[in-house]
């Protein structure tokens, strides 16, 4: 199997708006598309960590002795072995690559062994004796603060307050409350993985599964102490991201081992590990204050919320942010008082997942909400509707909405959907427990809940955000072709037909070939913040237009200006007869428009790009006796811009809607006194498709008019608006006020 | 130790196997067929999906020794040489694959449901993939493939049956 992945060329056609089969659609349902794990090197080392168990210890001494003499050990190494800087992070650099005197999580990798074989690691790396002075652990994220300093600058990640009207405001109906959000896992099914293949100068290749690979080079670079073009990175398959491949996991690691060894390093992680490899969702404690008018419309929102950073930073700065940012959730509020705060504790890291700080906060104002609806006696969907935003609406951070903001549109659709009928043959897989045989219908109760969020729409406060694409054509075998190239990942959402489509519709092509993602063209950006079709879609776009100029110079100066080569459509022109010989490569940076940092004391700034909504409405059985809850369906309204695929827009709506459902009511990493208690898939659990009911889905497509195509960055916003929905109606089945995610049997009976 | 298997229909051996050594072990790293896939190694995600002699099994959960003289099918094995199996197909049409390391666990189980029960309704479909995990889908998708996958397998292309992946 070659290390560098398949030029993607599909045989089907469609540009936007169509839905053509993904490129690498065959090879994976024959088994033959290479993940990262999948990677074989003649003469190849596995790799091991070695990983603290305890979650803030001293280490006092590192003993390699006996590792080093088990047969088959090439290499083990430590702290002292990082050539380079022995400190990495996406906003700080404050995380070693390997513990130095002080380990602050349980799972911080310590030492690591290459060895002929994966077994062979693993025994050498139980021969490595290492001491700790073990230490108390901070664990609670709302004093950790004022506790024992963690890092040099003490355990406050970052502050974002956001103020904005009367912070002295009073309301006729007040409510409050306390939410807390447990630690979700992005649970990607393809674990973490790579290959590194040590050059004969001195550098690397490293073949890997990531979410963005210039910032992989980048930090592996410095770790190695090697300057960027001896560290090459080549995306391997991925098996799903979520969030948790923007950080670095075994990727220094890695590259240690084959340049330490000089040979070909493979490092696969199992579940357990990557468990422990990879950042989380923040836990998070938020408490709100809703004020508002007997007709229901708010006159102010106060929230205070506390996110669990975990031992390193990661993206917690950007986290913060978006949910203090986003905080008051969709709605017309004159009068905020929000402030976030995220720190620094030894519970697991956290940084990106899905949502990112907008699903914590979603949880919390949705629940407010409802509790408001309630002291007022109101339809919850009614009180939504009246502080619904719309384009125009101003965001607590002063920042305008000007582009489409259905919010009530929305709301409206999923309300107006018709009810599942409900079931008069007791069946009991429709059941909540199923064929586990655990009720009859007895004790069963129907609740029905609702739910909207809102989403920033690619990087925000200032960042330079941008996307390079390379497009090219000639003709070959007598026909056109075109051949695009990026660096940015696909991670399995689509882009690679995405980006197929786009050239498809520029430039007239049917044959486009996607070429591998490497660092060898520039930076991509990352695969989050639901932006890849919006950014390097549009460098793709912007990549094609350039193409057209030339198109139309070659045009020219063959006499054919006559033809609208410019315009949009190439439809009658014979692209191989004017091309000829030419070969067209045309290379660009393309930027959406700048966004602003926000004022550190009053949050005020243009800090967003673009705001994506979605509304959910969940039917829900809940078993009242027992705990058991089946949901019965999950629909969702969302606006989309433009759906560039409708076919990939369903799937991601799907998708995110079915990991808002795991928060919902299964899934947790559990930590004590910071240590992790459930690594594994038999102990947390991601829903099946016994627990994903089927969804009703309207998709509405309101072109932004500052986006490519008018698109709207579909991944994010409909996993914000399935927990609360979905909790509302658990609420509504039950009476109970159900604070926490995610919901456990024990919340329901009380036992 | 040594093993013998016949995979995909071809007798293969193996040597120096360590007795540890899981199925999806020797598929992956020792016979050069890593479609199977390791994403929990402990029978939770079905992403390691094969049959072994006819019955589909976690090849996570098989050692690999266990194996010796008898007949493993994998993802790998389903296609006819270009033409895909009508499951492999419908996964692609219907969009059911995303990120795909799921893939190639749940092509073998619809392949197994549909051998036994050529029309499953809904409920049965849910039952017989309630052992693989998905985190991209949200499963809609896999469930509108096997439907089309059904329907294909009971009218063949070009008796101008309908030909209808929704619900």
């Amino acid at each position: 199997m070659s290390l560098t992945p398949a030029e993607l060329t599909s045989a089907v056609s469609g540009g936007i708006g169509s839905s053509p089969q993904r490129p690498d659609g065959n090879l994976k349902v024959r088994g033959e598309f290479a993940y990262a794990s999948d990677l074989w090197h003649e003469d190849m080392i596995w790799g091991a960590t070695l990983r603290s168990p305890h979650p803030y210890a001293r280490i006092v001494s590192i003993d390699l002795t006996e590792a080093l003499q088990v047969p088959g050990v090439y290499a083990v190494l430590t702290h002292q072995d990082v050539p380079g800087q022995n400190r990495y992070g996406l906003e700080h650099k404050d995380q070693p690559v390997l513990a130095e005197e002080v380990v602050r999580y349980q799972g911080e990798p310590v030492a690591l062994v290459g060895a002929d074989h994966p077994e062979t690691a693993q025994r050498a790396m139980k021969r490595i004796k290492v001491e700790y002075e073990v230490l108390t652990p901070v664990v609670d994220m709302e004093t950790a603060a004022d506790d024992t300093p963690l890092h040099p600058g003490g355990n406050l990640v970052r502050h974002v307050p956001v103020r904005r009207g009367d912070q002295h405001a009073e309301a006729e109906v007040v409510v409050t409350g306390r939410y807390e959000v447990g630690m979700q896992d992005q649970a990607f099914l393809g674990p973490e993985s790579g290959l590194a293949v040590p050059d004969e100068e001195g550098g690397v290749d490293l073949y890997i599964a990531t979410q963005w690979l210039h910032v992989d080079q980048a930090q592996v670079a410095a770790a190695l102490g090697l300057p960027l073009e001896q560290v090459r990175l080549t995306l391997s398959g991925v098996g799903g991201a979520f969030g948790g491949r923007e950080d670095l996991s075994m990727q220094v690691h890695a590259c240690l081992l084959a340049l330490h060894t000089g040979k070909p390093t493979k490092m696969v992680y199992n579940r357990e590990e990557s468990f422990y490899g990879h950042v989380h969702r923040h836990p998070a404690v938020l408490y709100y204050e809703h004020g508002a008018d007997h007709t229901g419309r708010l006159v102010y929102v106060k929230a205070r919320i506390y996110l669990d950073g975990g031992a390193y930073a990661s993206s917690t700065g950007a986290v913060v942010a978006n949910a203090a940012t986003l905080g008051v959730g969709p709605y017309d509020v004159d009068n905020v008082t929000v402030d976030c705060w995220g720190v620094y504790t030894n519970n697991p890291p956290c940084g990106a997942m899905r949502g990112f700080g907008a699903v914590q906060a979603g949880f919390a104002y949705e629940s407010q909400m409802d509790k408001l609806a309630e002291a007022l006696g109101m339809d919850p969907v009614d009180l939504r509707i009246v502080n619904a935003m719309s384009e125009g609406s101003v965001m607590p951070t002063g920042q305008v909405i000007d582009s489409a903001a259905p919010v009530a549109q929305l709301l409206k659709l999923v309300k107006d959907k018709p009810m599942p009928p409900l079931s008069t043959v007791v069946d009991l897989r429709d059941m909540p427990g199923g064929v586990s045989n655990t009720t009859h219908g007895e004790g069963v109760v129907r609740g029905v809940g609702y739910a909207v969020g809102i989403k920033n729409i690619c990087f925000s406060e200032g960042y330079d955000d941008y996307s390079t694409a390379r497009v090219r054509l000639q003709v070959i075998n007598g026909e056109p072709a075109a051949l695009a190239h990026t660096a940015a990942a696909e991670v399995g959402q689509g882009l690679v037909t995405i980006m197929q489509q786009i050239v498809r519709t520029e430039l007239g092509v049917e044959r486009v070939t996607i070429l591998p993602m490497d660092t060898s063209i520039g930076n991509g950006g990352s695969t989050s913040a639901s932006r890849q079709t919006y950014v390097t879609g549009g460098a793709v776009k912007a990549a094609c237009a350039a193409v057209r100029e030339k198109l139309a110079k070659l045009a020219a100066s063959r006499d054919l200006s006559a033809v609208d080569i410019a315009g949009t459509d190439l439809t009658g022109v014979d692209l191989a007869e004017l091309l000829g010989d030419e070969v067209i490569d045309e290379t660009v940076e393309w930027r959406h428009r700048a966004t602003e940092p926000i004022d550190p004391e009053t949050g005020q700034g243009n800090a967003h790009v673009q705001y994506g909504f979605a509304a959910h409405r969940a039917v829900v059985d809940v078993d009242v006796e027992l705990g058991l809850v089946k949901v019965v369906e999950l629909d969702c309204a969302q606006d989309v811009g433009k759906a560039l695929n409708p076919q990939a827009v369903l799937g991601q709506i799907q998708g995110g809607s079915a990991q808002g459902l795991g928060l919902a009511v299964m899934e947790e990493i559990q930590t004590a006194g910071g240590k992790v208690r459930n690594p594994s898939f038999t102990d947390y659990l991601i829903p099946t498709v016994l627990d994903m009911p089927p969804m009703s889905i309207d998709v509405l497509e309101l072109a932004d008019p500052h986006a490519p195509y008018g698109v709207r960055g579909v991944g994010e916003p409909p996993t914000i608006s399935s927990t609360p929905a979905i909790v509302a109606a658990i609420r509504a089945a039950t009476g109970l006020a159900l604070t926490r995610v995610p919901v456990r049997p024990e919340h329901i009976t009380g036992t | 130790m040594r093993v013998n298997v016949t995979v995909n229909g071809e007798p293969r051996q193996a040597d120096d196997v360590w007795e540890g050594e899981s199925l999806l072990f020797l598929l992956r790293e020792r016979l050069g067929l890593p479609g199977s896939k390791n994403a929990c190694e402990q029978g939770e995600c079905g992403s390691c999906t094969v049959y072994l002699d006819n019955t589909p099994v976690c090849s996570c959960l098989v050692a690999a020794g266990q194996v010796q003289d008898r007949e493993v099918r994998t993802v790998e094995g389903l296609a006819d040489g270009d033409r895909l199996d009508p499951v492999q197909e419908a996964f692609v049409e219907a969009g059911a694959v995303q990120c795909g390391f799921c893939t190639p666990g749940l092509v073998v189980a619809a392949h197994d449901l549909l051998d036994r029960v050529p029309q499953p309704s809904d409920p049965e479909i849910r039952e017989a993939l309630a052992g693989n995990l998905c985190r991209c889908t949200g499963y809609e998708k896999i469930l509108d493939a096997v439907r089309l996958a059904a329907t294909r397998k009971a009218a063949p292309r070009g008796s101008g049956a309908q030909e209808s992946g929704s619900r």
